[in-house]
Protein backbone atom coordinates (compact mmCIF):
# COMPACT_ATOMS: atom_id res chain seq x y z
CA UNK A 1 0.00 0.00 0.00
CA UNK A 2 1.25 3.72 -0.88
CA UNK A 3 -0.32 6.77 0.19
CA UNK A 4 -1.66 9.10 -2.36
CA UNK A 5 0.63 11.75 -4.14
CA UNK A 6 1.87 14.86 -1.60
CA UNK A 7 4.42 17.18 -1.29
CA UNK A 8 7.19 17.17 1.87
CA UNK A 9 9.22 19.25 3.65
CA UNK A 10 11.64 18.71 6.45
CA UNK A 11 11.92 22.06 7.22
CA UNK A 12 15.41 22.80 10.14
CA UNK A 13 13.40 25.09 12.66
CA UNK A 14 10.51 25.51 13.78
CA UNK A 15 9.74 29.31 12.31
CA UNK A 16 10.20 27.65 8.75
CA UNK A 17 7.71 25.19 9.96
CA UNK A 18 5.23 28.10 11.03
CA UNK A 19 5.06 29.37 7.72
CA UNK A 20 5.18 26.12 5.54
CA UNK A 21 1.96 25.65 7.63
CA UNK A 22 0.78 29.25 7.11
CA UNK A 23 1.29 28.85 3.52
CA UNK A 24 -0.68 25.10 3.18
CA UNK A 25 -3.08 25.49 5.96
CA UNK A 26 -4.91 22.62 6.81
CA UNK A 27 -4.19 20.71 3.51
CA UNK A 28 -0.80 20.05 5.73
CA UNK A 29 0.20 17.99 8.18
CA UNK A 30 2.94 17.70 11.20
CA UNK A 31 5.10 14.36 10.59
CA UNK A 32 6.51 13.16 13.81
CA UNK A 33 6.90 9.57 14.31
CA UNK A 34 4.59 8.66 11.79
CA UNK A 35 3.10 6.04 12.89
CA UNK A 36 -0.21 6.62 13.44
CA UNK A 37 -0.56 9.20 10.04
CA UNK A 38 1.60 7.08 7.37
CA UNK A 39 -0.54 3.92 8.16
CA UNK A 40 -3.52 6.02 8.07
CA UNK A 41 -2.87 7.64 4.54
CA UNK A 42 -1.74 4.17 3.30
CA UNK A 43 -5.44 2.79 4.45
CA UNK A 44 -6.20 6.10 2.55
CA UNK A 45 -7.61 6.92 5.83
CA UNK A 46 -6.07 10.62 5.45
CA UNK A 47 -4.64 12.32 2.25
CA UNK A 48 -2.85 15.39 2.89
CA UNK A 49 -1.74 17.42 -0.02
CA UNK A 50 1.36 18.27 2.29
CA UNK A 51 3.24 16.99 4.96
CA UNK A 52 5.87 18.59 6.93
CA UNK A 53 8.15 16.26 9.01
CA UNK A 54 9.68 18.22 12.33
CA UNK A 55 11.93 15.66 12.57
CA UNK A 56 15.06 17.97 11.63
CA UNK A 57 14.12 20.29 14.17
CA UNK A 58 16.29 20.43 16.99
CA UNK A 59 15.79 21.02 20.86
CA UNK A 60 12.38 18.87 20.50
CA UNK A 61 13.24 15.80 22.32
CA UNK A 62 13.71 16.26 25.73
CA UNK A 63 12.80 14.77 29.74
CA UNK A 64 13.78 17.51 32.12
CA UNK A 65 12.45 18.64 35.46
CA UNK A 66 12.48 22.28 35.35
CA UNK A 67 10.02 24.74 37.02
CA UNK A 68 8.17 22.39 39.16
CA UNK A 69 7.58 20.49 36.03
CA UNK A 70 8.08 17.20 34.24
CA UNK A 71 8.95 18.35 30.77
CA UNK A 72 8.46 16.04 27.78
CA UNK A 73 9.50 17.62 24.59
CA UNK A 74 7.11 16.73 21.82
CA UNK A 75 9.62 14.55 19.36
CA UNK A 76 11.07 12.45 22.34
CA UNK A 77 10.48 8.69 21.52
CA UNK A 78 8.36 6.15 23.22
CA UNK A 79 11.54 4.39 23.86
CA UNK A 80 13.31 7.38 25.20
CA UNK A 81 10.97 7.28 28.09
CA UNK A 82 11.70 3.45 28.42
CA UNK A 83 15.17 3.88 29.29
CA UNK A 84 15.12 7.44 30.66
CA UNK A 85 16.72 7.73 34.37
CA UNK A 86 14.53 9.75 35.93
CA UNK A 87 11.22 8.45 34.48
CA UNK A 88 12.56 4.41 36.13
CA UNK A 89 13.06 6.63 39.60
CA UNK A 90 10.09 8.86 39.70
CA UNK A 91 7.96 8.53 37.08
CA UNK A 92 6.83 4.45 36.56
CA UNK A 93 3.31 5.26 35.16
CA UNK A 94 5.30 6.03 31.89
CA UNK A 95 7.21 2.46 32.47
CA UNK A 96 3.37 0.90 32.37
CA UNK A 97 2.37 2.62 30.12
CA UNK A 98 5.15 2.53 27.27
CA UNK A 99 6.02 -0.72 27.45
CA UNK A 100 2.78 -1.60 26.37
CA UNK A 101 2.57 0.99 23.24
CA UNK A 102 2.75 -0.91 20.44
CA UNK A 103 6.19 -3.00 20.06
CA UNK A 104 9.61 -2.02 20.38
CA UNK A 105 10.20 -0.86 16.55
CA UNK A 106 7.24 1.15 16.75
CA UNK A 107 8.25 2.56 19.80
CA UNK A 108 11.86 3.70 18.72
CA UNK A 109 9.55 5.76 15.62
CA UNK A 110 6.59 6.88 17.55
CA UNK A 111 6.79 9.92 19.71
CA UNK A 112 4.97 11.39 22.81
CA UNK A 113 3.79 14.34 21.00
CA UNK A 114 2.60 12.70 18.31
CA UNK A 115 0.46 10.29 20.38
CA UNK A 116 -1.64 12.85 22.46
CA UNK A 117 -2.07 15.09 19.06
CA UNK A 118 -3.12 12.59 17.12
CA UNK A 119 -5.93 13.03 19.42
CA UNK A 120 -6.95 9.20 19.56
CA UNK A 121 -9.19 8.23 22.99
CA UNK A 122 -7.57 4.66 21.89
CA UNK A 123 -3.77 5.92 22.31
CA UNK A 124 -2.48 5.72 25.78
CA UNK A 125 -0.68 8.78 26.84
CA UNK A 126 -4.09 10.88 27.18
CA UNK A 127 -5.38 9.12 30.21
CA UNK A 128 -1.84 9.00 31.56
CA UNK A 129 -1.76 12.88 30.93
CA UNK A 130 -5.13 12.83 32.40
CA UNK A 131 -4.53 10.80 35.47
CA UNK A 132 -1.09 13.63 36.03
CA UNK A 133 -2.96 16.64 35.01
CA UNK A 134 -0.56 17.32 31.89
CA UNK A 135 -0.76 21.02 30.75
CA UNK A 136 0.31 21.37 26.24
CA UNK A 137 2.42 23.69 25.10
CA UNK A 138 1.09 24.62 21.63
CA UNK A 139 3.30 26.71 19.55
CA UNK A 140 2.66 28.91 16.56
CA UNK A 141 4.40 32.05 14.63
CA UNK A 142 2.41 33.96 17.36
CA UNK A 143 4.25 32.79 20.60
CA UNK A 144 3.30 29.78 22.69
CA UNK A 145 0.09 29.21 24.62
CA UNK A 146 -0.46 26.55 27.27
CA UNK A 147 -3.28 24.44 27.36
CA UNK A 148 -4.93 22.10 30.14
CA UNK A 149 -5.25 18.26 29.11
CA UNK A 150 -8.45 18.77 30.17
CA UNK A 151 -9.55 21.12 27.77
CA UNK A 152 -7.28 19.52 24.78
CA UNK A 153 -8.92 16.93 23.64
CA UNK A 154 -12.01 18.24 21.51
CA UNK A 155 -13.66 15.27 19.73
CA UNK A 156 -12.17 12.10 17.62
CA UNK A 157 -8.90 13.08 16.14
CA UNK A 158 -9.63 16.57 17.04
CA UNK A 159 -7.65 18.77 19.32
CA UNK A 160 -7.12 22.22 20.65
CA UNK A 161 -3.85 22.04 17.95
CA UNK A 162 -5.24 24.84 15.18
CA UNK A 163 -3.95 24.25 11.62
CA UNK A 164 -1.02 27.21 11.70
CA UNK A 165 0.18 25.45 15.47
CA UNK A 166 2.50 22.54 16.50
CA UNK A 167 2.18 20.39 19.78
CA UNK A 168 5.86 21.56 21.04
CA UNK A 169 5.84 20.41 24.91
CA UNK A 170 3.75 17.99 27.35
CA UNK A 171 4.13 19.64 31.48
CA UNK A 172 3.42 17.79 33.86
CA UNK A 173 3.24 19.34 37.66
CA UNK A 174 6.21 17.13 39.41
CA UNK A 175 3.92 15.19 42.44
CA UNK A 176 4.44 15.94 45.83
CA UNK A 177 5.95 13.27 47.95
CA UNK A 178 3.54 10.56 49.20
CA UNK A 179 2.89 10.21 45.49
CA UNK A 180 2.22 7.10 43.42
CA UNK A 181 0.96 6.42 40.03
CA UNK A 182 0.22 3.48 37.60
CA UNK A 183 -1.36 2.52 34.37
CA UNK A 184 -2.30 -1.07 32.78
CA UNK A 185 -4.49 -1.40 29.64
CA UNK A 186 -6.27 -4.94 28.92
CA UNK A 187 -5.31 -5.86 25.45
CA UNK A 188 -5.67 -8.64 23.22
CA UNK A 189 -1.81 -9.29 22.58
CA UNK A 190 1.20 -7.38 22.04
CA UNK A 191 0.40 -4.48 20.10
CA UNK A 192 -3.10 -3.85 20.12
CA UNK A 193 -5.26 -1.23 21.13
CA UNK A 194 -6.52 -0.97 24.72
CA UNK A 195 -9.69 -2.97 25.42
CA UNK A 196 -9.56 -0.42 27.76
CA UNK A 197 -7.25 0.99 30.10
CA UNK A 198 -6.87 3.08 33.70
CA UNK A 199 -4.46 5.16 34.63
CA UNK A 200 -3.92 6.58 37.82
CA UNK A 201 -2.28 9.06 39.90
CA UNK A 202 -2.88 9.66 43.97
CA UNK A 203 -1.23 11.52 46.74
CA UNK A 204 -1.29 10.42 49.93
CA UNK A 205 -0.58 12.35 53.24
CA UNK A 206 1.09 11.25 56.27
CA UNK A 207 -2.33 10.11 57.79
CA UNK A 208 -3.00 8.38 54.70
CA UNK A 209 -5.41 11.05 53.32
CA UNK A 210 -5.92 11.15 49.66
CA UNK A 211 -4.96 14.57 48.88
CA UNK A 212 -5.02 14.36 45.08
CA UNK A 213 -6.70 11.63 42.86
CA UNK A 214 -6.13 11.79 39.20
CA UNK A 215 -8.19 9.06 37.23
CA UNK A 216 -8.04 8.93 32.99
CA UNK A 217 -9.90 6.31 30.86
CA UNK A 218 -8.43 5.00 27.67
CA UNK A 219 -10.70 3.50 25.01
CA UNK A 220 -13.52 3.64 26.12
CA UNK A 221 -15.06 7.29 25.33
CA UNK A 222 -15.07 9.21 22.09
CA UNK A 223 -12.36 11.27 23.58
CA UNK A 224 -9.45 10.84 26.62
CA UNK A 225 -11.57 10.69 29.69
CA UNK A 226 -11.29 11.98 33.30
CA UNK A 227 -13.22 9.47 35.99
CA UNK A 228 -14.47 12.72 37.68
CA UNK A 229 -16.55 11.06 40.05
CA UNK A 230 -14.61 8.26 41.17
CA UNK A 231 -11.67 11.04 41.85
CA UNK A 232 -14.37 12.99 44.01
CA UNK A 233 -14.70 9.66 46.30
CA UNK A 234 -11.33 9.55 46.60
CA UNK A 235 -10.14 12.62 47.49
CA UNK A 236 -10.34 13.92 50.50
CA UNK A 237 -10.72 10.59 52.27
CA UNK A 238 -8.83 8.18 53.60
CA UNK A 239 -8.83 5.28 51.25
CA UNK A 240 -10.56 1.92 52.23
CA UNK A 241 -12.00 -1.20 50.59
CA UNK A 242 -15.19 0.86 50.47
CA UNK A 243 -14.20 3.75 48.79
CA UNK A 244 -12.07 2.25 46.40
CA UNK A 245 -15.00 0.05 44.87
CA UNK A 246 -16.98 3.20 44.63
CA UNK A 247 -14.23 4.80 42.47
CA UNK A 248 -14.18 1.26 40.59
CA UNK A 249 -18.15 1.30 40.32
CA UNK A 250 -18.36 5.25 39.38
CA UNK A 251 -15.63 4.62 36.49
CA UNK A 252 -17.53 1.89 34.91
CA UNK A 253 -20.69 3.78 35.12
CA UNK A 254 -19.51 6.60 33.28
CA UNK A 255 -17.57 5.79 30.68
CA UNK A 256 -19.13 5.53 26.77
CA UNK A 257 -17.52 2.25 25.79
CA UNK A 258 -18.60 1.34 22.48
CA UNK A 259 -18.87 -2.75 21.44
CA UNK A 260 -16.62 -3.92 19.05
CA UNK A 261 -14.63 -7.06 18.12
CA UNK A 262 -12.40 -6.31 21.53
CA UNK A 263 -15.46 -6.65 23.82
CA UNK A 264 -19.18 -5.53 23.90
CA UNK A 265 -20.07 -2.53 25.87
CA UNK A 266 -20.78 -4.35 29.36
CA UNK A 267 -17.76 -6.69 29.21
CA UNK A 268 -15.79 -2.92 28.09
CA UNK A 269 -17.46 -1.75 31.45
CA UNK A 270 -16.54 -4.41 33.94
CA UNK A 271 -13.09 -4.15 32.72
CA UNK A 272 -12.82 -0.79 33.53
CA UNK A 273 -13.91 -1.53 37.19
CA UNK A 274 -11.71 -3.85 37.79
CA UNK A 275 -8.63 -1.68 36.43
CA UNK A 276 -9.10 1.16 38.10
CA UNK A 277 -9.51 -0.89 41.64
CA UNK A 278 -6.52 -2.63 40.85
CA UNK A 279 -4.71 0.60 39.73
CA UNK A 280 -5.21 2.73 42.60
CA UNK A 281 -3.93 -0.35 44.85
CA UNK A 282 -0.93 0.02 42.85
CA UNK A 283 -0.57 3.46 43.26
CA UNK A 284 -1.46 3.27 46.64
CA UNK A 285 1.29 0.93 47.08
CA UNK A 286 3.71 2.59 44.73
CA UNK A 287 2.94 5.69 47.27
CA UNK A 288 3.68 4.40 50.28
CA UNK A 289 7.20 3.30 49.16
CA UNK A 290 5.81 -0.70 47.89
CA UNK A 291 7.93 -1.55 44.80
CA UNK A 292 5.86 -2.97 42.88
CA UNK A 293 6.64 -4.04 39.20
CA UNK B 1 7.23 16.44 -6.77
CA UNK B 2 10.65 13.85 -6.97
CA UNK B 3 13.08 14.54 -4.67
CA UNK B 4 16.81 13.30 -4.74
CA UNK B 5 18.29 11.40 -1.53
CA UNK B 6 21.15 9.92 -0.36
CA UNK B 7 20.60 7.34 1.54
CA UNK B 8 23.73 4.53 2.69
CA UNK B 9 22.50 0.78 2.89
CA UNK B 10 25.16 -1.50 4.33
CA UNK B 11 27.69 1.31 4.29
CA UNK B 12 27.32 1.76 0.52
CA UNK B 13 25.92 5.45 -0.43
CA UNK B 14 22.91 5.87 -2.93
CA UNK B 15 21.90 8.58 -4.43
CA UNK B 16 18.15 8.62 -5.43
CA UNK B 17 15.09 10.53 -7.17
CA UNK B 18 11.87 9.49 -5.21
CA UNK B 19 8.55 10.52 -4.76
CA UNK B 20 7.64 11.40 -1.53
CA UNK B 21 4.91 8.72 -1.06
CA UNK B 22 7.28 5.92 -2.01
CA UNK B 23 8.14 3.53 1.50
CA UNK B 24 11.46 2.78 2.21
CA UNK B 25 10.72 -1.00 2.04
CA UNK B 26 9.85 -0.77 -1.64
CA UNK B 27 13.15 1.68 -2.07
CA UNK B 28 15.09 -1.15 -0.60
CA UNK B 29 13.66 -3.80 -2.18
CA UNK B 30 12.74 -2.41 -5.76
CA UNK B 31 15.10 0.13 -6.62
CA UNK B 32 18.29 -0.97 -4.61
CA UNK B 33 16.99 -4.68 -4.80
CA UNK B 34 18.06 -6.07 -1.92
CA UNK B 35 15.04 -8.73 -1.50
CA UNK B 36 16.05 -10.13 2.23
CA UNK B 37 14.01 -7.24 3.49
CA UNK B 38 9.78 -8.33 3.71
CA UNK B 39 6.98 -6.91 3.15
CA UNK B 40 4.24 -9.33 5.18
CA UNK B 41 1.48 -7.54 6.86
CA UNK B 42 1.98 -4.26 5.58
CA UNK B 43 0.58 -2.06 8.55
CA UNK B 44 3.44 -2.23 11.21
CA UNK B 45 2.20 -5.29 12.67
CA UNK B 46 4.54 -8.50 11.84
CA UNK B 47 8.14 -7.15 11.42
CA UNK B 48 8.96 -8.68 8.66
CA UNK B 49 10.64 -5.71 6.82
CA UNK B 50 12.43 -4.44 9.85
CA UNK B 51 15.59 -2.53 8.89
CA UNK B 52 18.11 -0.49 11.40
CA UNK B 53 17.87 3.44 10.67
CA UNK B 54 20.85 4.76 12.13
CA UNK B 55 21.18 1.81 14.66
CA UNK B 56 17.65 1.63 15.38
CA UNK B 57 15.21 -0.76 14.36
CA UNK B 58 12.23 -0.04 12.60
CA UNK B 59 9.62 -0.66 10.44
CA UNK B 60 10.48 -0.14 6.84
CA UNK B 61 6.97 -0.47 5.69
CA UNK B 62 5.66 2.68 7.94
CA UNK B 63 8.38 5.03 7.33
CA UNK B 64 8.90 7.46 4.54
CA UNK B 65 12.23 6.79 1.95
CA UNK B 66 12.51 10.43 2.18
CA UNK B 67 12.65 9.85 5.74
CA UNK B 68 15.98 8.55 5.26
CA UNK B 69 17.44 10.91 3.26
CA UNK B 70 21.03 11.32 4.89
CA UNK B 71 20.85 8.27 7.20
CA UNK B 72 22.36 4.79 7.64
CA UNK B 73 20.01 2.11 6.86
CA UNK B 74 21.66 -1.44 7.93
CA UNK B 75 19.20 -4.47 6.04
CA UNK B 76 20.14 -8.44 6.74
CA UNK B 77 22.11 -8.85 3.33
CA UNK B 78 24.99 -6.60 5.52
CA UNK B 79 25.06 -9.15 8.07
CA UNK B 80 27.34 -11.65 7.04
CA UNK B 81 31.20 -10.45 6.29
CA UNK B 82 34.18 -12.60 4.42
CA UNK B 83 34.59 -14.35 7.45
CA UNK B 84 31.24 -16.05 7.73
CA UNK B 85 27.80 -15.51 9.04
CA UNK B 86 26.85 -13.19 11.94
CA UNK B 87 26.30 -14.91 15.38
CA UNK B 88 22.80 -14.46 14.78
CA UNK B 89 22.18 -15.60 11.48
CA UNK B 90 24.91 -18.61 13.17
CA UNK B 91 22.35 -18.92 15.89
CA UNK B 92 19.62 -19.29 13.84
CA UNK B 93 21.13 -22.19 11.64
CA UNK B 94 22.74 -24.16 14.68
CA UNK B 95 19.08 -23.92 16.67
CA UNK B 96 16.30 -24.15 13.79
CA UNK B 97 15.11 -21.04 14.46
CA UNK B 98 13.23 -20.46 11.01
CA UNK B 99 11.31 -23.20 8.81
CA UNK B 100 9.86 -20.58 6.30
CA UNK B 101 12.50 -18.00 6.73
CA UNK B 102 9.74 -15.32 6.05
CA UNK B 103 10.21 -13.59 9.54
CA UNK B 104 13.72 -13.92 9.84
CA UNK B 105 15.47 -11.17 8.42
CA UNK B 106 13.25 -9.12 10.64
CA UNK B 107 13.80 -11.36 13.62
CA UNK B 108 17.74 -10.88 12.70
CA UNK B 109 17.82 -7.32 12.66
CA UNK B 110 15.84 -6.79 15.44
CA UNK B 111 17.76 -9.06 17.62
CA UNK B 112 20.70 -7.12 16.13
CA UNK B 113 19.22 -3.87 18.10
CA UNK B 114 18.33 -5.72 20.97
CA UNK B 115 21.98 -7.35 21.50
CA UNK B 116 23.90 -4.30 20.94
CA UNK B 117 21.59 -2.28 23.96
CA UNK B 118 21.15 -5.52 26.21
CA UNK B 119 24.37 -8.22 25.51
CA UNK B 120 22.98 -10.46 28.24
CA UNK B 121 19.10 -10.43 27.61
CA UNK B 122 17.06 -12.55 29.64
CA UNK B 123 14.73 -14.76 28.13
CA UNK B 124 12.10 -12.69 29.05
CA UNK B 125 13.70 -9.93 27.75
CA UNK B 126 14.15 -11.34 24.73
CA UNK B 127 10.81 -12.38 24.33
CA UNK B 128 9.49 -9.28 24.94
CA UNK B 129 12.56 -7.55 22.58
CA UNK B 130 10.68 -9.86 19.81
CA UNK B 131 7.16 -9.24 20.77
CA UNK B 132 6.72 -6.87 17.51
CA UNK B 133 8.28 -9.70 15.06
CA UNK B 134 5.51 -12.43 14.20
CA UNK B 135 6.57 -15.77 13.15
CA UNK B 136 3.92 -18.59 12.24
CA UNK B 137 6.15 -21.25 11.95
CA UNK B 138 8.45 -22.05 15.23
CA UNK B 139 6.55 -20.99 18.46
CA UNK B 140 9.61 -18.81 18.87
CA UNK B 141 11.19 -21.32 21.36
CA UNK B 142 13.89 -21.98 18.77
CA UNK B 143 14.48 -18.33 18.04
CA UNK B 144 14.65 -17.39 21.80
CA UNK B 145 17.47 -19.71 21.60
CA UNK B 146 19.31 -18.51 18.66
CA UNK B 147 19.45 -15.15 20.35
CA UNK B 148 20.33 -16.86 23.23
CA UNK B 149 22.99 -18.44 21.35
CA UNK B 150 24.70 -15.09 19.86
CA UNK B 151 24.60 -13.53 23.08
CA UNK B 152 26.71 -16.18 24.49
CA UNK B 153 29.01 -16.16 21.36
CA UNK B 154 29.11 -12.71 20.95
CA UNK B 155 30.35 -12.07 24.73
CA UNK B 156 32.94 -15.36 24.24
CA UNK B 157 30.99 -17.56 26.64
CA UNK B 158 30.33 -21.14 25.79
CA UNK B 159 27.07 -21.29 23.56
CA UNK B 160 24.46 -23.23 24.92
CA UNK B 161 23.12 -26.52 23.73
CA UNK B 162 21.55 -26.69 20.02
CA UNK B 163 19.60 -29.74 20.47
CA UNK B 164 16.13 -28.39 18.97
CA UNK B 165 13.17 -28.08 20.62
CA UNK B 166 10.19 -29.74 19.49
CA UNK B 167 6.80 -29.58 20.90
Amino acid sequence: MIPAPFDYAAPGTLEEAFSLLEQHGDEAKILAGGHSLIPMMKLRFASPEFLIDINNIPGLSYIKEEDGYLKIGALTREAELETSKIVHTKYPIFLDATKLIADPQVRNMGTIGGNIAHGDAANDHPAVMMAMRAEVVISSAEGQRVVPIDEFFYGFYMTAVQPNEILTEIRIPVPGPGTGSAYHKLERKVGDYATAGVAVQLTLDKDGVCTYAGIGLTNVNPTPMRAARSEEVLAGHKLDEERIGLAGQYASEDCNPSSDLRGDEDYKRAVVKVLTKRMINKAIERAKGIVTS
Amino acid sequence: MKKQITISVNGEKHSLEVEPRELLVHIIRERLRLTGTHIGCDTTSCGACTILLNGKSVKSCTVLAIQADGKEVSTVEGMATAEGLHPLQEGFKENHGLHCGFCTPGMLMRAKELLEHNPNPTEEEIRWGISGNLCRCTGYNNIVKAIQYASAKMQGRETPSTEPEFV
